[in-house]
């Protein structure tokens, strides 16, 4: 034979290469550009600065056709010397729901054909507080709060040690420096293992393309926040990443009623979050899971 | 040379003790003139100044029941040992006066409520009783609000509210195309 030196090794090789191309091709070339483009993006945290602007760019003129508004995108990274923690007490809680839905009004929450919210308010019969189990959250009483029952709120917990971070088989999700979990919706390939692991039921998952009204689009948005998700990403609550990294309250805080929300930063000795923890009866929901998560619920004492 | 250590040692004595003072004043001070810039008290309209009634009409001492004016107000705050002149000056209407006879503008009611409630005046203050909008660090602005914002003053029980409606079913209607 001629070709005496092609080895059943390089046969193998070139072989495989050539039908790997093959077979991608196809697969690529029935996406638009656009699509390919999206499949082919880099992970945000390996992203160069460059490459982040490009990113955005794209974004906000896929935002712009689709919702008619100038979305102004920040990519803003986490201030030096923060940690958030989230206050919430529970003496005061009356279970109206504001909260959720000013959640849903400034994080672009798919709003119908599959609603999707970020805080779940749990409602638990008073002195029950430990059987989670027995919660109720689609209560709905003509008048709150109702006699006999304790209301509980229940969004991600921005855990220091997250089980969903570990889970992550892409490494899609993970721990910003200054707390926050973060998901990046272009990586996730929507397994949802982080879902499984959650003890918090934090994170929910887009069964299909999110909708929201375009007159009620927020377009202030943070690239690991709001900024309008796709099918099949899974998303949670940042503390609204777009505010705090800004100094500001989060949605939720400004919208509570009664003020039982509270925000600050964990390393601040000055903050309203340092100052529940070192004067209120405080405890962390299954805190035997070691999450260590950094919402304090806490009580009037 | 001994000597001028020395010297240069009592300098900087008396300037630690000089920083020390100045230190200790400069948090008491801070501690007493915090202040809270807060958004108009809740006024019913047009019932401020009350001096534009107030100022031509004669004092009545005795507790009884409002029948030509104020007929809104109900009266449930230890009702049974207050009255309007507790709280309200007799004689500057358009004040609200403190137990030591200090007289206080409405935009400074907090420390009113204060005098009873000192412990929750004193997590107010901190921010951590009622609410607090806007930004809580940086150079944003930060609204407080006062304790008349959310709380009647003279009725200071919240009462009931309609809560906002539950999440869709997973089966829901709204939920599945």
């Amino acid at each position: 034979m001629s070709n005496k030196d092609y080895t059943r090794r390089e046969f193998i090789r070139k072989f495989s290469v050539t039908a790997l191309a093959g077979l991608s091709l196809p697969v690529l070339s029935s996406c638009s550009k656009e699509e390919v483009e999206d499949f082919l993006q880099k992970h945000f945290r390996e992203m160069t600065e460059e490459e982040k602007k490009q990113v955005i760019a794209k974004l906000e003129q896929r935002y712009f056709e689709q919702y008619g508004r100038k979305f102004q995108i920040s990519t803003q990274e986490a201030l030096p010397e923060t940690l958030w923690g989230y206050g919430l007490e529970l003496s005061r809680c009356i279970g109206c729901r504001k909260c959720v839905y000013a959640c849903a009004n400034e994080n672009n929450t798919s709003r119908y054909t599959r609603q999707l919210h970020w805080i779940r308010v749990l409602r638990l019969k008073r002195g029950n507080l430990i059987n989670l189990e027995d919660s109720e959250h689609y209560y709905a009483p003509e008048t709150v709060p109702e006699k006999g029952f304790v209301y509980l709120p229940v969004q991600c917990q921005q855990c220091q040690n997250p089980p969903c971070v570990k889970v992550c088989p892409i490494h899609a999700t993970w721990q910003e420096p200054d707390g926050i979990v973060a998901v990046d919706y272009n990586w996730c390939i929507g397994c949802r293992y982080c879902i499984a692991a959650c003890p918090y039921k934090g994170r929910v998952f887009n069964w299909a393309e999110p909708n929201i009204p375009k007159d009620q689009v927020n377009p202030n948005v943070h690239y690991l926040g709001n900024r309008p998700r796709m099918k099949c990403a899974v998303e949670k609550c940042t503390f609204c990443i777009q505010r705090v990294r800004q100094g500001r309250y989060p949605a939720c805080v400004e919208a509570c009623p009664t003020g039982s929300r509270k925000f600050g930063n964990l390393l601040d000795p000055k903050s309203e979050i340092r100052y529940i923890i070192e004067r209120k009866r405080v405890f962390r929901l299954r805190e035997e899971l070691n999450t260590e998560s950094k919402f304090y619920y806490f009580f009037e004492s | 040379m001994e000597l001028k250590f020395i010297k240069m040692q009592r300098t900087i004595h008396a300037l630690a003790i000089i920083l020390l003072i100045l230190s200790a004043f400069s948090s008491l001070a801070l501690g007493a003139g915090q202040e809270f810039p807060v958004p108009p008290p809740p006024f019913t309209e047009g019932i401020f100044p009350c001096s534009q009634c107030h100022a031509s009409m004669e004092t009545n001492w005795k507790k009884r029941e409002l029948k030509d004016e104020h007929t809104k107000i109900r009266m449930h705050h230890a009702e049974t040992m207050r009255w309007c002149l507790d709280c309200h000056d007799v004689k500057n209407r358009d004040k609200l006066r403190l137990y030591n006879g200090e007289l206080i503008n409405f935009t400074e009611s907090h420390r009113l409520c204060g005098e009873c409630h000192g412990n929750l005046y004193r997590d107010w203050r901190a921010g951590i009783h009622g609410k607090r909008t806007g930004y809580f660090m940086g150079t944003g602005k930060r609204t407080y609000l006062l304790c008349a914002h959310c709380h009647d003053p003279h009725e200071p029980k919240f009462k009931r509210v309609i809560p906002e409606p539950p999440p869709f079913r997973p089966m829901d209607r709204q939920n599945v195309k």
